[in-house]
């Protein structure tokens, strides 16, 4: 049985010879401390992209957070979402407490990759964020909000496509979200989704 | 003919050297932003020079391999920059993972005719197509002609190159390797010569607003280029005056490839095609000159030379 890290290793080799996938820190450094990364969604190779531009260091204890529906199925796919990517899956039709895998995740004190929009969007700007940002963001007050801007990955792996075109696609991490007193729901996660997009002019 | 390569490779590495030398010197004494350049040519020649080296004794396969390898990249860098949308992807795919092997099978089966159309014919009829069962029209018109753009300037005009392999010229049998060795360094050679001389007496700019950097007086470094060209007559199958002509074609076709590409580049908004990663320059801004000098000369040579 191969090993996940060698799976790990080759599955960042083909996604930089395919897609590129680099990162550009512009906000930010790429320091360990605890963070929730959120994303525009546009295509299934996100998850990769973001979780491979991140240094190695960083990605031990950094987990995407998946969607059970497609990641889960299969058995290789399930084991790179599992044990490669360290992924938290996240059943999307379940009605109580979507959030807990993610809050398990957020009290041992590591961090989270997150795409807001709940769903891949197929337009050039990302979809209203759903509410999950909010509640983690209020309830782990440490946690540093960066917002990250992919580019191109709706050109390079579009919905219903079967392979990446091999289009390079980067990821640029801005400067972590200011936290406002008292700042209700809508209007912290238009403010998010904003700071997504001001990264992508 | 591996006399003939030993002969070459020595030069070129005592060349190299001393150059390497010469820019180590500079680069202590008077550190400026063109010895930089230099230096960084210099850097890359010596690359080149190994995966010739190595192609060369490595034989066809291998050759053609690196090519289809560089044609990858540079379509890769294309189209990052080029605005598609998501409705082009199958043809994008397509692209990459059907023409760009067909293409360079063609070279290694020899299937001259076939080569010649695959991609002007083949793929101009296919890809809309692929692009037009999305129903997307928006831009249709515009999206079709880049994807088709880049196909032509990384994968055809680009394959030109190792495809000199295959033509069939009487007397010259088994030796072919030379002639691509002689668009390469002659390319490279003009590229510099081009720098050099536009550096120190540029005034009369081709086109200001395309590129600043090309000069007519620069394109007088070219003819220097050609120059040492027809000295490398022995190493083809043309005669000194033929290989000077041959060599002045490539130059031309070379300076006005990295005319057109550059006003590419510019109407996208980049400055470097390698802009999508930092601190790497583009691998299309080495072979802008290339792509347009390989059709010529492969057309040239097979018109005037080739049964």
């Amino acid at each position: 049985m191969i090993g996940p890290r060698i799976i790990g290793q080759l599955v960042i080799a083909i996604a930089r010879f395919l897609v590129g996938g680099h990162a550009r820190w512009q906000g930010c450094a790429p320091e360990p401390a605890q963070r929730i990364y959120f994303a525009n969604h546009s295509s299934h190779l996100d998850t990769i992209i973001l979780w491979a531009a991140l240094p190695p260091e960083l990605r031990a204890a950094t987990h995407p957070v998946a969607a059970l529906d497609y990641w889960g199925k299969g058995r290789l796919r399930r084991h790179i979402a599992l044990r490669v990517l360290n992924a938290v899956l996240v059943d999307r039709a379940a009605r109580h407490d979507p959030l807990g895998p993610m809050k398990a995740a957020l009290d041992m004190g590591d961090s989270l990759i997150l795409f807001p929009e709940g769903t891949r969007g197929s337009a050039a700007m990302p979809m209203p964020f759903k509410g999950g940002l909010y509640h983690l963001a209020r309830q782990y007050p440490q946690a540093e909000l960066v917002p990250v801007w992919l580019t191109n990955l709706a050109r390079a792996y579009p919905k219903g496509a079967i392979l990446p075109a091999p289009i390079v696609c980067t990821a640029t991490f801005g400067m972590p979200l200011e936290r406002i007193e008292g700042e209700d729901k809508p209007a912290f996660l238009a403010r998010a989704r904003a700071a997504v997009c001001a990264l992508g002019e | 003919m591996a006399d003939t390569m030993t002969i070459l490779f020595g030069g070129i590495v005592a060349i190299l050297l001393v150059a390497s030398a010469v820019g180590f010197v500079l680069a202590r004494r008077s550190p400026s932003e063109t010895v930089a350049n230099l230096n960084a040519r210099i850097k890359a020649w010596w690359v080149m020079i190994a995966v010739f080296a190595v192609a060369f004794f490595a034989g066809k396969e291998v050759t053609i391999a690196l090519f289809a390898l560089t044609s990858f990249y540079c379509l890769r860098e294309f189209l990052s920059i080029t605005p598609t949308r998501a409705e082009d992807h199958r043809a994008v795919a397509v692209a990459f993972y059907i023409f760009i092997p067909l293409q360079y099978w063609l070279i290694w089966d020899e299937w001259q005719s076939l080569f010649s159309i695959l991609i002007p014919v083949w793929a101009f009829l296919v890809l809309p197509v692929l692009a037009v069962l999305k129903g997307e029209t928006e831009d249709f018109m515009a999206r079709t002609a880049r994807i088709q753009w880049a196909l032509m300037l990384t994968v055809f005009c680009i394959s030109h190159a190792p495809a000199l392999l295959i033509l069939d010229i009487p007397g010259f049998e088994g030796r072919n390797f030379l002639l691509l060795f002689f668009l390469i360094a002659v390319v490279q050679l003009s590229d510099v010569l081009q720098y050099v001389c536009g550096k120190l007496w540029g005034r009369h700019k081709v086109a200001p607003r395309v590129s600043p950097a090309k000069t007519w007086e620069g394109l007088g470094g070219g003819v220097l280029a050609a120059m040492a060209g027809a000295g490398l007559w022995w190493i083809t199958p043309f005669s000194p005056w033929q290989a000077a002509l041959m060599a002045f074609a490539i130059v031309l076709a070379g300076f006005f490839g990295g005319l057109v590409l550059s006003a590419v580049k510019r109407s996208l908004g980049a400055k470097d095609w390698g802009t999508m990663i930092e601190g790497h320059g583009g691998a299309l801004d080495r072979m802008d000159s290339v792509s347009f000098a390989a059709p010529v000369f492969f057309h040239l040579t097979n018109y005037f030379f080739a049964l």
